[in-house]
């Protein structure tokens, strides 16, 4: 296993240099992650055209997979509808958790990057909370929800 | 020096490695560097066999049988307890509890002792306490209405002893205080502690978890009423630990789990409970586990406590200093007095992703909050990496460290 399967250059890019990072205000609905074991945290700002996500932004601390992760996400959903995200994040998920001999699922684009996670179950939480947080805060549009990996 | 003393002979650590099979196996096609004995050691061959011979030749339930096996089982059982009592230089083994560990040590007294706490007592504790020296006293403080009060600490990750002394008042019951940090490596000055505690008329628990497979352990010379550790820090199994406590206050205390072995009689309308340690051990206790741990306590005086105290405190000043040469690399913890545990940061480098790379490179540390968040706020980081040496660390497992750290730049550089 080489490092550079899990630490890919988008990976190193996105960590170093977050797209879509901040706050949006006003926001239609937000969402705050929270990894205690790790203590990654993540907020989420989205604004809504129906059920389209129009504009995302994430705030937070955390590792480079988790960040990275976050920042791959914001540039993925917008422009999706909720349908669709659902989609996408069953196949990230898919893609975290499958064993290492499966394909890589399709349709990931650039979140493929991600794929080399698989090979350490102890970092899927790290590349997965801003999936869920994402989720909490698609559940509870209008306000504002705290999801927990544990 | 004097013409009496003679100087150590060499510690030979190359010697001490072949007893731990674990260190011979690879991690990802790497030699493995385990620098993680602070949250558990390996075993060493003798404990290994010392439990297998046990299961395979002495295996009864212990104070029950009249059979003959059953009593082998007893007699290596209680042989092991007077290990441990010898160990610490206990008066009695009537203050030898067996337990499952430091956590459950320490929660037997929160419960049982903590029956006593009224509301407006107050119990302290330190900044730098591992969670299992928190949460059991907040726990005991909701029961009871006492309060918890907390010394701080410094940068450098010292204890303030001035605000000890004016933390500590007649309304102070019990200062339970860590001897040695297990995220910071500290080694608390516990002598001054209890000095000030016993003459303040308050009882003190000291948790030994870091201490005991690090530096020698007197508990009368000490002067502590709870000494609290566990079996798998001092190269023993896992679920198995000791609470040590001074029979006068252990005469007073109540049962906190009730079952087998902790009664004298049972009927419906009134039980008696068992003498002392037995009257804290309600259930079949872990023999295989007490049969381990007398034959670590025996592997570590073997090769003598304050020779691998003075090998441990070397490596700590050689990877200090090669750590510290590393750019961008910030020692967590930087007391005078430290045992072998070495918590950093490295700028630019997530502990979580260095965890990862080094694990890529064999060397296994630990990365996280250590189970001491309050200390992770102190000093404002969501997490560090921590190395930690043992008896059979060398020079060679610091180096893959630096080397890995080296790998981690490159990767983030």
């Amino acid at each position: 296993m080489d490092l550079k399967d899990l630490y890919r250059d988008v990976i190193l890019d996105h960590n170093k240099n977050p797209r879509n990072f901040g706050k949006l205000e006003p926001c239609d609905t937000s969402a705050d992650g929270h990894n205690p074991l790790c203590g990654d945290r993540l907020t989420l700002t989205l604004r809504l055209e129906g059920d389209t996500v129009s504009d995302v932004r994430f705030e937070g601390k955390g590792c480079a997979i988790s960040t990275a992760s976050a920042s791959l996400m914001t540039e993925a959903i917008k422009g999706l509808d909720e349908r669709a995200i659902t989609a996408l994040s069953d196949v990230v998920h898919r893609t975290l958790t499958s064993s290492t001999e499966a394909a890589v699922p399709e349709g990931l684009g650039k979140l493929a990057a991600l794929s080399g996670v698989r090979e350490y179950p102890a970092r899927v939480k790290c590349a997965s909370l801003c999936w869920h947080t994402l989720a909490a805060a698609l559940a509870h549009r209008g306000g504002s929800a705290a999801v927990s990996t544990e | 020096m004097s013409l009496t003393e003679q100087p150590l002979p060499v510690y030979d650590v190359e010697r001490v490695r072949r007893d731990f099979p674990i260190l011979a196996t690879t991690v990802r096609g790497k030699r493995l560097a385990f620098l993680d004995t602070a949250a558990s050691s390996q075993r060493p061959a003798p404990v290994i066999e010392a439990i297998v011979h046990y299961e395979r030749h002495l295996h009864a339930n212990v104070h029950r049988g009249v059979y003959e096996l059953s009593q082998k089982a007893t007699d290596a059982f209680e042989a092991a307890r007077e290990r441990v009592r010898g160990f610490l230089n206990a008066r009695s083994t009537r203050e030898v509890i067996f337990t499952r560990g430091t956590t459950e040590s320490i929660n037997l007294v929160a419960q049982s002792w903590g029956r006593s706490l009224r509301p407006g007592d107050e119990i302290l504790i330190s900044w730098m306490e591992h969670h299992a020296n928190i949460v059991p006293w907040q726990m005991a403080c909701e029961r009871s209405g006492a309060v918890l009060r907390v010394i701080p600490i410094d940068r450098r990750g010292e204890l303030d002893l001035a605000a000890f002394h004016r933390l500590l008042s007649p309304k102070t019951r019990l200062v339970a205080i860590t001897q040695i940090s297990n995220s910071l490596g500290t080694v608390v000055p516990i002598d001054e502690i209890i000095t000030a505690a016993r003459r303040n008329g308050s009882l003190v628990l000291v948790d030994g978890a870091q201490a005991v497979a690090h530096q020698r352990v007197d508990v009368q010379a000490l002067d502590c009423d709870f000494y609290a550790f566990s079996s798998h820090k001092l190269y023993g199994p896992t679920g198995m630990g000791v609470l040590w406590a001074r029979e006068s206050v252990l005469a007073g205390m109540p049962p906190w789990q009730g079952g087998g072995d902790m009664i004298r009689t049972v009927s419906f309308e009134k039980t008696t409970y068992n003498e002392l340690p037995y009257r804290f051990e309600a259930g079949t206790p872990n023999i295989s586990g007490a049969v381990g741990l007398a034959a670590a306590i025996d592997y570590l005086e073997s090769l003598g406590i304050d020779r691998v105290h003075a090998h441990e405190q070397a490596l700590l000043r050689y990877a200090t200093d090669a750590l510290r040469a590393i750019p961008g690399l910030q020692i967590i913890g930087e007391a005078a007095n430290k045992a072998g545990v070495i918590s950093f940061t490295l700028e630019q480098v997530h502990p979580h992703d260095l965890g990862t790379i080094l694990d890529t490179e064999g060397v296994a540390v630990r990365a996280g909050h250590h189970c001491a968040m309050p200390v992770m706020d102190f000093f404002g980081v969501p997490a560090t990496a921590r190395a930690s040496f043992g008896c059979y660390t060398n020079r060679e497992d610091v180096d893959q460290l630096i080397g890995a750290l080296h790998r981690a730049l490159e990767v983030f550089g």
